[in-house]
């Protein structure tokens, strides 16, 4: 053996050493402050400020996961989504418009056992009366009207509604269901808001 | 004698009629902008600039701005003491540039502070304030603006048209930036969300509100314009701190501190990737 | 103790332009506050400007003002260095004098 890869390796190692000595746990630092400094306030508690495995691995790789990592969550994720018992997916589109018009639920300044709305309306368009509409998510407008309303297709947006991370692991959309912030009922009528052949979301 | 005077009151009348709409609707939410469609990049906020515009000539935050510098110049704590012995960072009793440099490192207490932070720091050192109380209203509301809301909008108009500059040299400051940094970018709670969530990317909004992509220095600003703001619904000042906080509600968090390590560690963040651009001082808000 | 005005006058032309805004929590009378109490009517009822030592601007305001109100009026034939002086008194009898000088 030569002496220079014994070198090389020394060196390597002293390297190393510095660099941990430097390298700091930032987001663990921020996560330790956080917990330290949010109290709990009403229904919005400190537990909260943990991740769970889905956050984890978004947090961790800047919301781009490695591919099979992600199919594997997702995969997990979707198995928990409580489909309804009476197999009946869409509900009442215009409770739907109402739900997805509210912005309320899941905030300190929310009451306990009050239910929350969708908050549809501050990320998707939706129906063309509404022209007040955020647009961090894409728009649903005629989403039954280009994709019908199969069993299949009903089944899949109820999926996405109850959880989001089901379909793209890293979703900037909530898990409604997952987490109670929707229950099956409203679940039910936001699905008819999209699939309805009668809801305005499918209108000319 | 020719000297008639006349006089025409047409301008009061729509400059206080505004208002009054907005003070009646205070417990509600912003009205939704139905009539304006927002087909393209946002004609409802184009058109709600434009009236803010003609807004600030006669922002009501100047009465507050005047009231805090009517504590800043004259108000003594018990032992005598004023603020003329507060260091905002450019020396003692110096105001003229301050809110722009901060947050950064104070060797007095051996940590970073933000602007709102270190003056209400002063405001319990130096005028007797009791921490207790400002902790138990740290924020505007329809019945009360506290002294302390006045004095860091006096402290923030004195930096009008002024750069940006928050240091980036102590080993502390450089920390705040990179755990802030962390703060925006961690996402849990219910909903699993973010700060960048909301504020992550180009163009985009909630409802009609345009939200500024925080992790650019020309959109970073705008975290910054604006605020102290007189928030028209209602009639009071509300800081940065307060945004922080409201953020975070709407993030389905619980609720941060007042004046906590985290806020000013999040606002060196964003502070710090606007450096350069200028702010325009105390604004008016919806 | 009320908090002072902020008087802003100018000449523009011929005409001297007078702003003013007023630190003033003009209660309806109507609003409740968090606890459900109606909180009580407290508005300034009165207001008037003079111009170089003449009455231009006797009225009386009411509820439907808002909060920290701004007025704006425009006076003819008034010239710079006049003083202005705006008075106004409330419904609790609190009142409040400022002056100002108008502006070149």
């Amino acid at each position: 053996m030569n002496r220079k890869i014994i070198a090389g390796l020394a060196a390597t190692l002293a390297c190393s050493a510095v660099l941990a000595d430097e390298i700091r746990n930032y987001r663990a630092e921020a996560v330790a402050m956080m917990k330290r400094d949010f109290k709990a306030k009403g229904i919005a508690t400190t537990d909260r400020l943990h991740e769970d495995g889905v956050q984890a691995i978004c947090n961790r790789s800047g919301d781009n996961p490695p591919k099979d990592i992600a199919a594997r969550l997702e995969k997990d994720q979707l198995e928990s989504v409580k489909y309804p018992a009476d197999g009946k997916l869409m509900g009442d589109w215009k409770a739907g418009e109402k739900l997805a018009q509210s912005g309320r639920g899941m905030t300190w300044s929310d009451k306990a056992g009050v239910p929350g709305g969708g908050n549809c309306y501050n990320c998707h368009q939706i129906s063309p009366t509404e022209m007040s509409f955020g647009t961090i998510g894409p728009s649903l407008y005629q989403f039954g009207k280009t994709r019908g309303n199969t069993p299949d297709m009903q089944k899949y947006v109820y999926g996405k509604i109850w959880n989001a991370k089901a379909y793209n692991l890293c979703s900037q959309m909530p898990r409604f269901g997952h987490v109670n912030a929707l229950n099956e009922k409203q679940i039910k009528d936001l699905v008819a808001l999209l699939l309805d052949p009668q809801s305005p979301v499918n209108s000319k | 004698m020719k000297q008639r005077l006349g006089m025409l009151l047409a301008a009061a009348a729509l400059t206080t009629s505004f208002a009054v709409h907005a003070q009646q609707s205070a417990k509600k939410a912003p009205p939704a902008a139905k009539a304006a469609a927002p087909a393209n990049k946002s004609e409802v906020s184009k058109e709600f600039e434009k009236f803010r515009e003609v807004l600030e000539e006669d922002n009501p935050a100047e009465l507050y701005e005047a009231k805090g510098e009517d504590i800043w110049k004259n108000k003594k704590g018990p032992n005598g003491t004023s603020m003329a012995q507060c260091d905002l960072g450019l020396g003692a009793g110096v105001v003229k540039g301050a809110y722009v440099h901060m947050p950064r490192y104070f060797a007095d207490v051996g940590q970073v502070m933000d602007a709102e932070r270190r003056v209400v720091h002063c405001m319990i050192k130096y005028l007797g304030y009791s921490e207790a109380d400002i902790r138990k209203q740290p924020f505007s509301n329809v019945n009360k603006t506290p002294d302390h809301v006045s004095v860091i909008t006096y402290v923030a108009a004195q930096s009008r048209n002024m750069k940006i500059a928050a240091p980036q040299k102590h080993p502390k400051e450089i920390e705040a930036y990179n755990i802030g940094k962390e703060i925006f970018a961690y996402r849990a709670g219910p909903y699993d969300f973010s700060c960048a969530s909301c504020h992550g990317e180009d163009g985009k909004r909630i409802r009609t509100q345009d939200l500024p992509n925080l992790r650019k220095p020309d959109e970073a600003i705008r975290a910054y314009q604006g605020w102290p703001g007189y928030r028209m619904t209602g009639g009071f000042m509300l800081t940065q701190q307060w945004r922080m906080n409201d953020c975070f509600r709407q993030q389905r968090f619980p609720e941060p501190s007042y004046l906590s390590d985290s806020i000013t560690a999040l606002l060196a963040y964003m502070t710090v990737t606007a450096n350069g651009q200028t702010y325009k001082g105390p604004g008016i808000k919806r | 103790m009320a908090d002072p005005m902020k008087i802003r006058a100018q000449m523009k032309g011929d005409t001297a332009e007078i702003r003013v805004l007023m630190s003033h929590p003009m209660e309806t009378g109507q609003r409740k506050d968090n606890a459900g109490n109606t909180v009580p009517a407290h508005y300034i009822q009165s207001i008037t400007v003079d111009v170089g030592g003449k009455r231009v601007i006797q009225g009386q305001t009411a509820t439907s003002v808002s909060r920290n109100p701004v007025f704006g009026f425009r006076v003819k034939g008034a010239k710079a260095g006049d003083k202005v002086v705006i008075h106004w008194e409330d419904n609790k009898g609190d009142k409040r004098t400022d002056e100002a000088t108008i502006a070149a």
